[in-house]
């Protein structure tokens, strides 16, 4: 008995765990919380503005043409503004910013027709919707999106619209992926809410599959686009037709393709072995008469659609202090890259 | 002797039908706590890569189909040495829990693609390992006639826990914008918790009415294979164990994956973008609500008929499908196959399975269906691909109506195998 009790088993009772679980959930609560509050206080110094920043003040931004050439796009510096559509005169990039009001994650616009794809602040969850804007960057409709927004554009005369988002599958395993592209005209409003019903013709022969995505539309006018297509682990550049429905692939490794104003020369971000699979793109032009491909002087890995700011030189984002930058370089392969502005993203050009 | 008789069963089992002993509701309070840190994560990682990263996360899939043969020989590893040495199932389990609390903290460094592919294949490395000891524990402290709403019971909180992470992540969400780092802190904090409440609140070695039936043993006696590493596998020798294992593989084969699933319905029922998301929801909630009663139903109709009714209910689930029948109907078939099947799978296989070798039969069996819904993704996927998604559906469907007609005539015996030890 005496040895049973000087050998008395270290099992605590009932109530002894009770309170080393009280007292663990107690210290757990505590590093919680402290996570919390020291990421709500980074948040919150987003909305102050920072020092050195751009100037940036309310006012109103139109998409229609007012005689000088500006560019809008999402403001990215830290301040009240965060987020929202600004403009400034394409002359002067670095100079101070006019914000609408209007928040957008991405956004573009062309021939008086703005698309801001933006987050809807739910209950529990943000959600995600398309609006369509006016020159005075009124809704005119809007559109449920299915996941995270990340392409936009608008063809030249206004009339199509397009959008990307990422849809993610699986709720266990949380790693499946794919993209989701649709496709409205803003005369008819006819939508056509999935490009992956589209007739797909890789390679002369019709193809089905499950692991189609598409993403990363570029118009041509308003029925001929160029999109990328992902399948079968390889992406394709294809050319697309909304009349009738099909796209046809043009050649492999092209991603997110953007087409002159000239409708001659396609500039897009093609994967470079060798590189780190989070950063493998290469920007690289395409003459669509030779079919000539040239690097761009861009040597980072560019993962953003381009947009052409005129017949020579394209524009681009890339990461920065405040999320991402603008950065133009020639289109020809010829010339340096150079920053056009800090603390932007998603541009535009009005004229 | 003293210590065999302080060590066995701490808590008596009520030998009546309906008690369910107070491991089982702690197994279920781990499995809630870990669940909603799990789904904390999972929730807020696509967000997490596309806006926090700023990555393209469009090749991320395919770790997922390298990594299933890696994790079936986890699951059996698992099993395996939870049975070693008298039962180590509260270790085994403990580890794997632990293992996926320490990932949770490690998303806060990994900044790449591939460093965030592993951590999350080291997570899913500690489910493989904890899930055949966890069951085996809970179907050793239940009578086994019992053991259908034991492993109802623990299924239902298990889902819970599911369905409430999204909602505590996206909470931390709104109170810190882009603090995704705040989700994973407190996702490892919750994790920690569940792991606390584990170690303090499950019995460890031989507890339950199995446990004081091995007691008497203070060393494995010899031809005892317990210790051995083929010993696992050598259940397969059981005529039991073979048929369900089998059974249980055949209907595993002709199972269309829950993604397949969603993108079935969003394709034919043209389910709207906005609610998209929501549809794991709802087989989660079906699930939820008929995991208990139909556990209790696999107890007294025989848990092997609640298995085959389930996957009949998953036979209409597809029969819906291709008649662009209701969405709700479909989740509501889906949630209650995996009800009628995922722990009454479980029940069925304790009951073949002896005691001493619980944590690697179940793991043996669990591991068949796991290789064999994998097999059939990537069929139904190729199916697809080639013939579109209503053949391939059909397809399915044939499948698994031929299978359901072969495991109803193989019939595993209902039975269970007596618990003491001879």
């Amino acid at each position: 008995m005496i040895m049973m009790m000087t050998k008395a088993p270290t099992r605590l009772t009932t109530r002894g765990r009770l309170l080393v679980l009280l007292t663990t959930l107690a210290v757990l609560a505590g590093v919680a919380t402290g996570a919390v509050l020291h990421a709500a206080d980074r948040a919150a110094r987003k909305d102050r503005p920072q020092a050195g920043g751009p100037a940036v003040t309310a006012g109103a931004v139109t998409l229609a043409a007012a005689g000088r050439r500006e560019l809008v796009f999402r403001n990215m510096a830290w301040g009240p503004h965060r987020d929202e559509l600004a403009t400034v005169p394409a002359d002067r990039p670095a100079g101070p910013r006019t914000a609408s009001g209007v928040r957008c994650l991405r956004f573009h616009a062309a021939g008086g027709t703005g698309i801001c794809l933006q987050s809807v602040h739910g209950a529990v969850q943000d959600t995600y919707r398309a609006v369509v804007l006016d020159a005075r960057l009124h809704e005119r409709r809007h559109y449920a999106l299915a996941g995270i927004p990340t392409r936009a554009r608008v063809s030249p005369d206004g009339r199509m619209v397009a959008w990307t988002v990422f849809v993610s599958g699986d709720s266990y395993a949380g790693t499946n992926f794919s993209t989701r592209t649709s496709v409205l005209d803003t005369r008819t409003w006819h939508l056509d809410a999935n490009l992956e019903d589209f007739r797909i013709i890789r390679q002369g022969h019709v193809h089905h599959a499950a692991d189609v995505n598409f993403w990363g539309v570029t118009f041509a006018d308003d029925t001929r686009f160029y999109a990328t297509l992902a399948t079968g682990g390889h992406t394709y550049l294809v050319r697309g037709d909304t009349a009738t429905r099909t796209v046809r692939t043009l050649r492999t490794n092209a991603e997110c393709p953007s087409l002159s104003p000239d409708g001659r020369r396609l500039v897009y971000k093609k994967r470079v072995a060798g590189r780190s699979p989070d950063a493998p793109w290469r920007l690289y032009a395409l003459d669509l008469r030779t079919l000539r491909e040239t690097p761009l002087a861009e040597t980072r890995s560019v993962d953003d659609q381009v947009l052409w700011r005129d017949a020579r030189t394209v524009l681009y984002a890339l990461p920065g202090d405040y999320g991402a930058d603008l950065w133009t370089v020639p289109a020809d392969g010829t010339g340096t890259a150079r920053r056009l502005m800090t603390a932007a993203l998603a541009p535009a050009y009005i004229d | 002797m003293y210590l065999a008789d302080s060590r066995a069963g701490t808590r008596r089992v009520s030998p009546g039908a309906g008690a369910i002993g107070a491991t089982v509701f702690a197994l279920g309070a781990v499995s809630l706590v870990t669940d909603i840190s799990s789904e904390m994560v999972t929730a807020v990682l696509p967000l997490y890569l596309v806006t926090g990263l700023g990555l393209s996360p469009l090749g991320f899939g395919l770790l997922d189909g390298v990594y299933n043969g890696f994790s079936a020989l986890v699951r059996l590893v698992g099993g395996h040495l939870a049975d070693r040495g008298g039962g180590h199932h509260k270790t085994v389990a403990a580890l794997g829990y632990g293992l996926s609390a320490l990932c949770k903290p490690l998303l806060l460094l990994a900044h790449t693609l591939p460093l965030i592919g592993a951590v999350l294949a080291a997570d899913r490395t500690g489910k493989g390992l904890r899930t055949a000891p966890r069951d085996a524990l809970i179907s050793l402290s239940v009578a086994p006639a019992a053991r259908g709403r034991a492993f109802g019971v623990h299924r239902a909180m298990d889902t819970t826990g599911a369905l409430l992470g999204p909602l505590a992540a996206f909470l931390i969400l709104r109170q810190a914008a882009d603090g995704y780092d705040a989700v994973f802190t407190v996702s490892f904090c919750v994790a920690a918790a569940g792991v606390a409440v584990l170690l303090l609140f499950v019995p460890g070695r031989e507890t339950g009415a199995a446990g004081a039936a091995r007691t008497g043993r203070a060393r494995p006696a010899p031809g005892d294979t317990r210790g051995r590493p083929r010993s696992s596998l050598a259940l397969l020798r059981r005529r039991p164990v073979l048929r369900l294992t089998v059974c249980a593989t055949l209907l595993g084969l002709a199972t269309v994956s829950d993604s397949f699933v969603y993108l079935l319905l969003q394709h034919r029922l043209a389910v709207p973008d906005r609610w998209f998301a929501l549809l794991p929801l709802g087989t989660a909630a079906s699930f939820l609500t008929l995991a208990v009663p139909l556990g209790r139903l696999a107890d007294r109709l025989g848990r092997w008929r609640m298995f085959l009714a389930g996957h009949g209910a998953l036979l209409a689930a597809y029969g819906l499908l291709l008649a662009h029948g209701p969405v709700y109907a479909v989740l509501l078939l889906h949630g209650a196959f995996y009800a009628a099947t995922d722990g009454v799978l479980m029940a069925a296989a304790a009951d073949a399975v002896p005691p001493e070798l619980r944590a690697g039969g179940l793991a043996l069996v669990q591991t068949g269906q796991a290789l064999a819904r994998f097999t059939a993704s990537i069929a139904f996927g190729a199916a697809w691909t080639a013939w579109g998604d209503r053949t391939a559906l059909t397809g399915a469907a044939v499948a698994l109506a031929v299978v359901w007609a072969a495991a109803a005539s193989l019939r595993p015996r209902a039975t269970p195998v007596r618990e003491a030890t001879p």
